[in-house]
């Protein structure tokens, strides 16, 4: 937890009053499948601010990548949105053509993936698959498109850029590859940038120095950035705010420091708990027993009741809505609510996961 | 580079050495009495042991087999393939304009069958399932059902007989071209357009057409010079296959319009027992569609950035 | 979707099939039955057996019988399909043909089969030397378009119905070989084989006993392409003149002479031709259902 010592968190929080970038509203993105509908995504609500970085964090199959796809409205078929607003520069992306969608793609919005080979086209010139987006998105002719983005291939850090352009994805290593798709992300100085499992696929040594690159360009540029990642400590080192998502749900936000201090919602704290220390890596959610329910499934109550040791009656009666707490922060939890509003609640005398213990 | 090309040469000689030794079985395995049979009428009663001996010297009929086959190899390489028993012109002269002409129908062929092929493999990859999708997988089914020859002559009934737009028959120009490479290519393009779809669907399905559509692209240009290429790799191996296909299937559609090709040559010298001829069309067609295959290799070599060129 | 298969992810329970995967023959002909274009294609090879075998029962007229008062009639209610140029009724004679494209069909494939297995497993249970002179032969019969291989076998045994057959048959052995061969080596890789070996099962045992019952799913599979195909090339022979020769009433055959008369009687070319069709896509069809059934993922 030595990042939370991290000078990045100053600038953001508390949050400033500017207008956010994007805000989604009740999103929901589901599968219809032969088994019935699968709700991935079940009403999710998230903003994000210029220059800020919001730690979208889940186990998988909690619904964070296709929540990040659908901001782009990138989700394949049988997948779609079903309900809920994602409002950028006061436009609804859920309504907006595919044309507006176009234009704003991979220029005012734009994303990377988890796999940074795989997402380089194998037969393309690595300068080419950079130099693209200043002819398709400005318009520039390919000779003076290829210079920017050996330019921009050497603000990644790139070794021998103007050689390395005219590789060849397979020529490159993971982290080469990563810094590669981060200078077509960040090309355009895009608005917002998504960013899916950015370092995962990658050596232990090089995330730190893609995450600090990242979090750099997206400061200088302005750029609002959505970390989607399952590993906190990649939340702790580069995120400014932090939703956890579980079950195609948000469970809990709040800044970055405030929630790895003092988590609200139990299933927040059991990740934390299975965050490796001391250099032991522990199994990913050894502290939290069972697994994430199978997103086809309907529960009565709370979708985390089942494995929550905290868990009482109504847990698994109602399902909690996410209710606002003091400083901005908000949790989907029974025990989290203060006492005035919880007025149905019959159980009172069981431990506050919120308090400090 | 070099190396590569080197090496696929060097496996190519055996395989050029087993048609030379499969062409030669040709001639080994026909019965002499057909060679009898094609100069009863020439000579008389008394003449034809000598007639006989005599063309069998010729022939080198009477020597063991390896000799015969030493000195076919021996002539072959020297680019002698013999006269014709019919004519008695040399076989060169026989085939080489014909060669030609089966080369311009197989190569217009090609053409037409990856023209179609690709366009529908494409359409129906990318709108997959739909009834584009439906449609072209019913047709290319008829495609691979239909015997060339039927389809060959439904054409000309259509557009030779009842609309009277083409010529129904005949050799060299344009027009008299269109109708046959019309005919082989749509039969050629029911496999291609197949191959086509399901690399297609596989590139589709790859993460950097997904990177590439959050990058803003249209799908035109996704589609068409993102996964193209990439589908393209795989298809060009199956191309250099399906250029066998074409070849053969130019020699039945030579006999359909009357094309004036080898194909059309091979049938009717078979049927002469016209050994020589035969022999020499088999021969140069199985080395055309070898070194076709050795060309597809190396483009696929060269055009591939994955494979190693150094 | 594809970030998320990450460990972690647990499929739904119920979703996985535990059913034993047996393939009993009445549960392959169900599944056919149930299967869009095996029904289709199973009637089309059923009207081609049945007028194959009670085609003599059926006909309207015999098959050869010349009638110059009658030829080239269109299609009407005395000659259902029209009568050729020498006034031979053709309904009577596509029935009969139906038992050119049987007997072409199993002949040719039985041919191609078994000499593919023999030389398949030949090369395998022999290995070494064997091996390799059985794919040297087997590549080079393959540096030849298949056309060209069917031209040069029949300029060797000359034109006729039954060198047609074999030729087909023959240019369809190095195939499978090459499959016989590729599928043999991998079964013989997997453990009970050599436990076999260890139990003293004798090479020629292993091969006949184990090894080719359990290739025999993909010979299937590999038949249902190869013998449209071989139909297909039949007839196209004997359509150049280098297989059934008239007056056979074999459907390529019958176009020989029959495509002169294409301007003035569409029929006399429709007729066969449509046979010819409609009986590939028939199999080509029952081939895909097949396929479908016993792979379903291969589809």
């Amino acid at each position: 937890m030595t990042a939370l010592s991290s000078p990045m968190h100053s600038s953001a929080s508390p949050a400033a009053p500017i207008a956010p970038v994007i805000e989604v509203r009740g999103l929901r993105t589901h599968f219809t499948g032969e088994t019935g509908i699968i709700r991935a995504v079940d009403g999710v609500d998230l903003h994000v601010r210029a220059g800020e970085c919001l730690g979208l964090v889940g186990e998988s199959g909690c619904g964070k990548t296709i929540t990040a796809l659908s901001l782009v409205r990138l989700v394949s078929p049988p997948g779609r949105i079903a309900a809920g607003e994602i409002l950028y520069d006061g436009r609804d992306l859920v309504k907006a053509s595919e044309a507006d969608l176009l234009a704003l793609r991979g220029d005012r919005i734009s994303m990377i993936f988890q796999q940074p080979k795989a997402s380089l086209n194998p037969v393309i010139q690595i300068g080419w698959q950079v130099a693209e987006l200043f002819c398709h998105h400005r318009g520039m002719a390919r000779r003076a498109a290829w210079l920017e983005a050996v330019e921009l291939l050497k603000a990644v850090g790139l070794p021998a850029a103007e050689r390395k352009a005219l590789a060849y994805p397979h020529e490159l290593s993971g982290g080469q590859a990563q810094r590669v798709m981060i200078a077509m992300a960040l090309a355009l100085k895009p608005r917002l940038l998504i960013a899916d499992e950015p370092t995962t696929a990658l050596d232990v040594t090089v995330q730190a120095q893609i995450l600090h690159l990242l979090r750099g360009l997206c400061r200088d540029f302005g750029t609002a950035l959505i970390l989607v990642t399952h590993d906190l400590g990649v939340v702790a080192e580069t995120a400014d705010r932090v939703a956890v998502m579980y079950a195609g749900q948000i469970v809990e936000t709040a800044d970055v420091v405030p929630l790895f201090a003092q988590p609200a919602h139990p299933y927040t704290r059991g990740l934390l708990h299975s965050m490796p220390v001391q250099g032991r890596r522990r199994d990913r959610l050894d502290a939290i027993p069972g697994s994430v329910p199978p997103p086809g499934l309907t529960m009565a109550g709370c979708r985390f009741a089942p494995r929550c040791s905290f868990a009482f009656e109504r847990c698994h009666a109602e399902p909690p809505p996410l209710v606002g707490l003091p400083d901005g922060r908000q949790a989907r939890c029974w025990l989290a609510i203060p006492e005035p509003t919880r007025s149905r609640s019959h159980s009172d005398d069981v431990a506050r996961p919120g308090q400090p213990d | 580079m070099a190396a590569f090309i080197l090496r696929r040469l060097l496996v190519t000689i055996p395989v050029l050495a087993g048609i030379l030794f499969a062409t030669f079985l040709i001639k080994a395995l026909i019965p002499t009495d057909a060679v009898l049979a094609l100069y009863s009428g020439k000579v008389t009663e008394q003449k034809a042991e000598a007639a006989i001996a005599a063309i069998r010297a010729k022939y080198d009929l009477d020597k063991p087999w390896y000799e015969q086959f030493a000195s076919y190899a021996v002539k072959v390489a020297q680019g002698d393939l013999g006269e014709s028993i019919r004519t008695r012109r040399p076989v060169a002269d026989e085939i080489g304009f014909r060669y030609v002409n089966t080369m311009i129908l197989t190569g217009a062929a090609l053409l037409v069958a990856v023209l179609v092929g690709l366009t529908t493999g494409i359409a129906s990859a990318y709108w997959k399932g739909s009834w584009i999708d439906e449609a072209a997988m019913a047709v290319g089914i008829m495609g691979i059902s239909m015997p060339a020859f039927f389809f060959g002559l439904v054409l000309i009934y259509f557009f030779g007989v009842q609309l009277k737009w083409l010529p129904v028959i005949g050799t060299g120009d344009l027009r008299s071209l269109i109708l046959p490479a019309l005919t082989l290519g749509l039969i050629e393009s029911a496999p291609l357009s197949r191959i086509t779809r399901s690399s297609m669907l596989d590139v589709l399905s790859q993460d950097y057409i997904k990177a590439a559509r959050a990058k803003g692209l249209s799908e035109a240009y996704i589609v068409l010079r993102h996964a193209l290429p990439n589908a393209l790799l795989s298809i060009l191996t199956i191309v250099g296959l399906q250029i066998g296909g074409l070849l053969g299937g130019a020699f039945i559609i030579e006999v359909v319009f009357g094309w004036h090709g080898i194909g059309e040559l091979a049938v009717k010298a078979i049927g002469w027992r016209d050994f020589t001829i035969t022999q020499a069309i088999i021969l140069i067609s199985a080395c055309t569609y070898v070194s076709v295959n050795l060309v597809v290799d190396i483009l696929y070599a060269w055009a591939d950035p994955r494979i190693n060129h150094r | 979707m594809t970030h998320q298969t990450t460990p972690g992810t647990l499929a739904p329970a119920g979703t996985v099939d535990h059913r034993p995967r047996r393939s009993g023959l009445i549960r392959i002909l169900r599944r056919l039955a149930r299967h869009r274009s095996g029904r289709i294609g199973g009637a089309a090879v059923l009207v081609i057996i049945l007028m194959a075998a009670f085609g003599s029962l059926l006909v309207p007229y015999a098959p050869l019988k010349i009638d110059m008062a009658h030829r080239l009639l269109p299609p009407g209610a005395s000659h259902w399909f029209g009568t050729d140029e020498l006034g031979r009724d053709l309904l009577s004679r596509v029935i009969f043909g139906a038992r050119y494209l049987l007997l072409v069909g199993v002949y040719s494939t039985a041919i191609a089969f078994g000499g593919g297995v023999l030389l398949g497993l030949l090369a395998v249970a022999g290995g070494g030397w064997t091996d390799m002179l059985v794919m040297r032969l087997v590549d080079i019969m393959l540096a030849f378009p298949y056309v060209l291989l069917l031209l040069a076998i029949i300029a060797a045994l000359g034109p006729s119905l039954t060198t047609a057959m074999v030729a087909v048959g023959i240019a369809g052995i190095p195939g499978y070989a090459r499959l016989v061969r590729g599928e043999a080596l991998s079964v013989r890789e997997r453990e009970y084989v050599d436990a076999m070996r260890v139990l003293g099962a004798g090479t020629l045992r292993i091969t006949l006993g184990t090894i080719l019952p359990s290739i025999l799913p993909a010979l299937v599979i590999y038949t249902s392409y190869v013998m449209p195909l071989a139909v297909l090339s039949a007839s196209a022979l004997s359509f150049l003149g280098l297989g059934a020769q008239p007056p056979l009433p074999e459907w390529g055959a019958m176009l020989v002479s029959s495509r002169s008369f294409l301007a003035t009687a569409w029929w006399v070319v429709a007729a066969p031709g449509m046979a010819i069709f409609l009986s590939i896509l028939g199999l080509n069809l029952f081939g895909n259902a097949l396929r479908d059934v016993l792979d379903p993922k291969h589809s």
